[in-house]
């Protein structure tokens, strides 16, 4: 890949192709187009030096008192216990046999 | 145009106001009368605010009988008996399909009730039914719903905000004494400030987000939108607490939100963050918050100068966090369980693609790809990693600011609401509208939009509240101040 900040369309592509997404040749440009001015952005925090600084992926990292994480208080039984009807969740399902989600071949990609 | 063509009446129906219906008539008759006027002023023919996607009239139907007949039988009646009210269509509602405003989901019925949900109705409200949004809650203006923009009651060719524009509206226009909204970064109280109404983000946890459809769940929360301050604490009160359905949910207790109200705002110290005021910030909006701070020190409260340091750091380090997040959590719409599956896909893959692609809008895919290409290998540590230790310093702002100060008090939005349209073409100036809102969605601290005023061209204005983690109670208590201050200006 291009180097961080200059997207180009064969990272469109890629990127897509990892999320599963198709584009369609007009969206690919525009795309191209959105990322590079949206990573623009980004780039800002660049200007800031966060090598002593803790990365944080939830708000109770910080207010976390320590107790719990330790002793496995806050961990749920586990047990059995009642779940989703099954024949509700299946009547959403595109294609089903009444008891399994069915999909095309896997075998091929 | 005159202002009856170009503005839905003010209607905002309270919670008082709408029990005192329920007495007089029926909750049956206040039932009926909410959907009359949604079927006058909300389908896309005429004013056309089109707010709500889909109606849920036999349940609503079947629990203003249930309050008819506690009332009948002289029972006590729940705090909510009858009141109407709205759930943004990211909530799962048994009875009611869930799209999140995308086609991905179009019909989709979920087999379980979200818990807010079921918070609400077993406190005796009426669920009127599904309220548009912006896809998957990926917007700040209400038009990237697949099902149509949601139109500004206040102001029919302006923008009700985003994403829970849908819930907004309809208390603004009067469709529901309140709604439930959900705030990534700022979906509930700009919307809010956009309207007229009040809305409010509780503390990351104190709401369960179980039966919500995840966008980032380190930063999803659940909310009210209701027409007064006091709504907006007794709808909390009741949303609020542990879950055992969702881990993140907190187990602190919760406060009397309403008795809290009874306590005056003198002698609270309030924080004016420097970083608020700056550049970009509309004159006629700063003015009236700037008359907010006012009243408050007239009230007997402290101001106090706070620095935000990292304010501008905010914007783009949310647009890493939030579509990294996004991009985990939009795979499982891949057409196998629930929603759309495009009929041409042969292979399990080709299948996935195509679905993905007739079901997802622009947004979407530009969110998906961004937080892909953020998460992607050698990139992880270039964004994501960078923008978690950015959020840990934005977070440690406000707890800094807060040894100083109980509450912090600026602008909502820098601008009033915008004309449909006007920025739909440039994703980072539409992301720019929330600027004032995400930090404190990263910091997960409690954060409210509160009506103060209005433009010289009558548009509504918010001023934004912010207090410590799990403090909505003095927040609340700031905020029926500045209510007050209005009723009496």
């Amino acid at each position: 890949m291009s180097d961080a900040g200059t997207v180009t369309l064969e990272d469109v592509r890629r990127v897509a192709e990892l999320a599963n997404l198709e584009l369609t040749p007009e969206e690919e440009p525009r795309m191209q187009r959105d990322l590079n001015a949206i990573l623009g952005h980004i780039a800002q925090l660049n200007q800031l030096a966060t090598d002593d600084v803790p990365a944080m992926a939830q708000v109770g990292d910080v207010l976390a008192t320590g107790h719990a994480e330790e002793t496995g208080e806050d961990l749920r039984v586990d047990a059995v216990r009642p779940s989703v009807d099954r024949r509700a969740v299946m009547s959403s399902a595109p294609e089903t046999d009444g008891r399994f989600f069915k999909v095309p071949k896997v075998i091929e990609r | 145009m005159n202002s009856t063509e170009t503005q839905i009446e003010n209607k905002l129906l309270t919670i008082d106001e709408a029990r005192a219906a329920v007495q007089a008539t029926s909750a049956t008759a206040v039932a009926e009368r909410q959907y009359t006027l949604i079927a006058q002023d909300d389908v896309a023919t005429g004013k056309g605010i089109n707010s709500f996607l889909a109606l849920s009239r036999e349940r609503a139907l079947a629990q203003a009988a249930r309050i008819d007949e506690l009332t009948a039988q002289g029972k006590p009646l729940p705090p909510l008996a009858g009141v109407p009210i709205g759930i943004k269509d990211v909530l799962a509602m048994t009875g009611s399909p869930a799209t999140a405003g995308s086609l991905i989901l179009k019909g989709y019925m979920p087999p379980y009730d979200a818990t807010a949900v079921a918070k609400l109705e077993a406190a005796g409200a009426v669920l009127l039914g599904k309220l548009n949004c912006d896809e998957f809650a990926m917007g700040s203006s209400n038009e990237n719903s697949a099902y149509g923009p949601v139109r500004n009651p206040r102001a029919l060719d302006r923008v009700p905000g985003g994403s829970s524009g849908g819930s907004a509206a309809a208390v603004a226009a009067g469709f529901a004494a309140a709604t439930l909204g959900t705030d990534t970064g700022g979906s509930i109280r700009q919307p809010a400030a956009f309207c007229g109404v009040v809305g409010v983000l509780p503390t990351y946890g104190r709401v369960s987000r179980y039966g919500l459809i995840a966008f980032a769940s380190s930063l999803d929360r659940v909310g009210p939108f209701t027409a007064n301050v006091k709504d907006a604490a007794t709808l909390l009160g009741v949303l609020a607490g542990k879950d055992p359905l969702d881990a993140t949910s907190s187990d602190r207790p919760v406060d009397d939100y309403v008795g809290a109200l009874a306590k005056p705002v003198e002698g609270l110290r309030i924080g004016v963050p420097e970083e608020y005021f700056g550049e970009g910030l509309d004159p006629e909006i700063r003015a009236a918050v700037e008359r907010v701070i006012a009243g408050l020190k007239d009230a007997g409260c402290t101001i106090v100068p706070v620095r935000l340091p990292h304010t501008a750091y905010a914007i783009p380090t949310y647009y890493v966090i939030a579509t990294a997040e996004a991009s985990s959590n939009l795979s499982r719409f891949d057409g196998v369980r629930f929603g759309l599956r495009a009929p041409e896909g042969k292979t399990l893959s080709g299948m996935y693609r195509k679905t993905r692609d007739e079901g997802f809008g622009a947004e979407v895919k530009r969110r998906i790809l961004l937080g892909t290409y953020a998460l992607s290998a050698g990139y992880y540590d270039a964004y994501y990693r960078k923008a978690q230790q950015v959020r840990t310093l934005l977070t440690r702002d406000f707890l800094t600011a807060f040894e100083s100060c109980d509450a912090i008090v600026g602008p909502m939005t820098p601008t009033p609401p915008f004309k449909i349209g006007e920025k739909t073409d440039d994703p980072v100036s539409m992301y720019l509208a929330d600027i004032y809102s995400v930090a404190a969605s990263l910091a997960g601290i409690c954060g409210m939009s509160v009506p103060c005023g209005e433009t010289a061209g009558k548009l509504p204005i918010g001023v934004q509240i912010m207090a410590r983690h799990f403090d909505e109670a003095t927040m609340l208590r700031v905020g029926l101040a500045v209510e007050k201050m209005q009723a009496n200006s």
